[in-house]
């Protein structure tokens, strides 16, 4: 009876890491594509959207999180067969560099002038 | 002095983002993928549309010579405008065509062959779109044409027209 016990609760323990793991997938899975820009609809991410290409990038999202790989190489598998333009969070690269830098500098402007103006 | 240097400033920080906007007016909103790419053929299984046997990416493109992967499906209506270039195009022998089904049923896919003539030297099945993925495709139909180092060197995206055929004739040439 003691072992049945023993048994039954390690069932239990293995079953909800196994419930754990599945939902942490999920998360992730959904995180991915609404970072995923459908390329053939009008402002949808690939979450939102229920068109063929968005489901095909459902499917290869899902066997490529199930292959156990990360989320930065599924997003550059996918940046490496559609560009840059299909994440929504641009990396820094030679096309995006003003993007990243014109808030940065306008800030630094920002603070010289102030300190000028400070001391005055 | 220092009234000028913060007009000089206002200037060049207005005139910039003038010119930032008035570039901005000029470019297209809608997305525009490249069509004259350098990308090594992806590595992949399909299954074969007749025999139904896994072939390997490797099997397929093994022929020292120029392909081309042609999506389509039996639903998509202009994949018959541009079937009659495919077999245009399957009687030059420098180059060989490669078919990817794009979700079709098997039926269906068979009754279009016969009906406007197979010009595929092989057809794949992707049932579920994800092999077009592998090739970077939005949807049906589209066609990739290999190089012999095996790099797609060109993509056309929509069916193919007389033009076209005539680009990639002159570059298999």
């Amino acid at each position: 009876m003691k072992i049945f016990k023993i048994f039954i609760i390690l069932l239990l323990i293995t079953n909800f890491s196994e419930l754990k793991s599945e939902e942490k997938n999920d998360i992730l899975k959904n995180k991915i594509l609404k970072n995923i820009r459908c390329l053939i609809c009008q402002g949808q991410s690939v979450y939102d959207s229920e068109s063929e290409f968005a489901s095909s990038i459902k499917l290869i999202v899902d066997r490529k999180i199930n292959e156990g790989l990360k989320e930065e190489y599924i997003y550059e598998f996918l940046r490496e067969k559609y560009g840059d333009w299909i994440v929504y969070d641009p990396q820094l690269n030679k096309n995006t560099y003003i993007l990243w830098l014109l808030p940065l500098l306008l800030f630094l402007l920002g603070g010289a002038i102030m300190r000028k103006k400070i001391k005055i | 002095m220092k009234k000028n240097i913060t007009i000089l400033i206002t200037g060049v920080v207005l005139s910039f983002c003038f010119i930032i906007f008035y570039k901005g007016l000029n470019n297209p909103n809608t997305y525009a993928p490249k069509t004259s790419i350098k990308k090594d053929i992806p590595i992949f299984n399909a299954v074969d549309f007749f025999s139904k046997k896994t072939v390997s990416s490797d099997e397929i493109f093994k022929d020292n010579t120029y392909y081309i992967v042609n999506i389509w499906a039996s639903w998509c209506v202009p994949c018959r405008a541009e079937h009659p270039l495919l077999m245009q195009l399957n009687r030059n022998h420098s180059v060989k065509l490669i078919g990817l089904n794009y979700r079709d049923s098997f039926n269906n896919a068979k009754n279009f062959i016969d009906e406007f003539g197979n010009p595929y030297s092989r057809i794949l099945i992707d049932k579920d779109g994800t092999l077009g993925v592998e090739f970077g495709a939005f949807g049906v139909p589209e066609t990739f044409l290999i190089d012999r180092n095996k790099k797609i060197i060109k993509k056309f995206i929509g069916p193919i027209d007389q033009e076209a055929v005539n680009k990639i004739e002159l570059i298999i040439k």
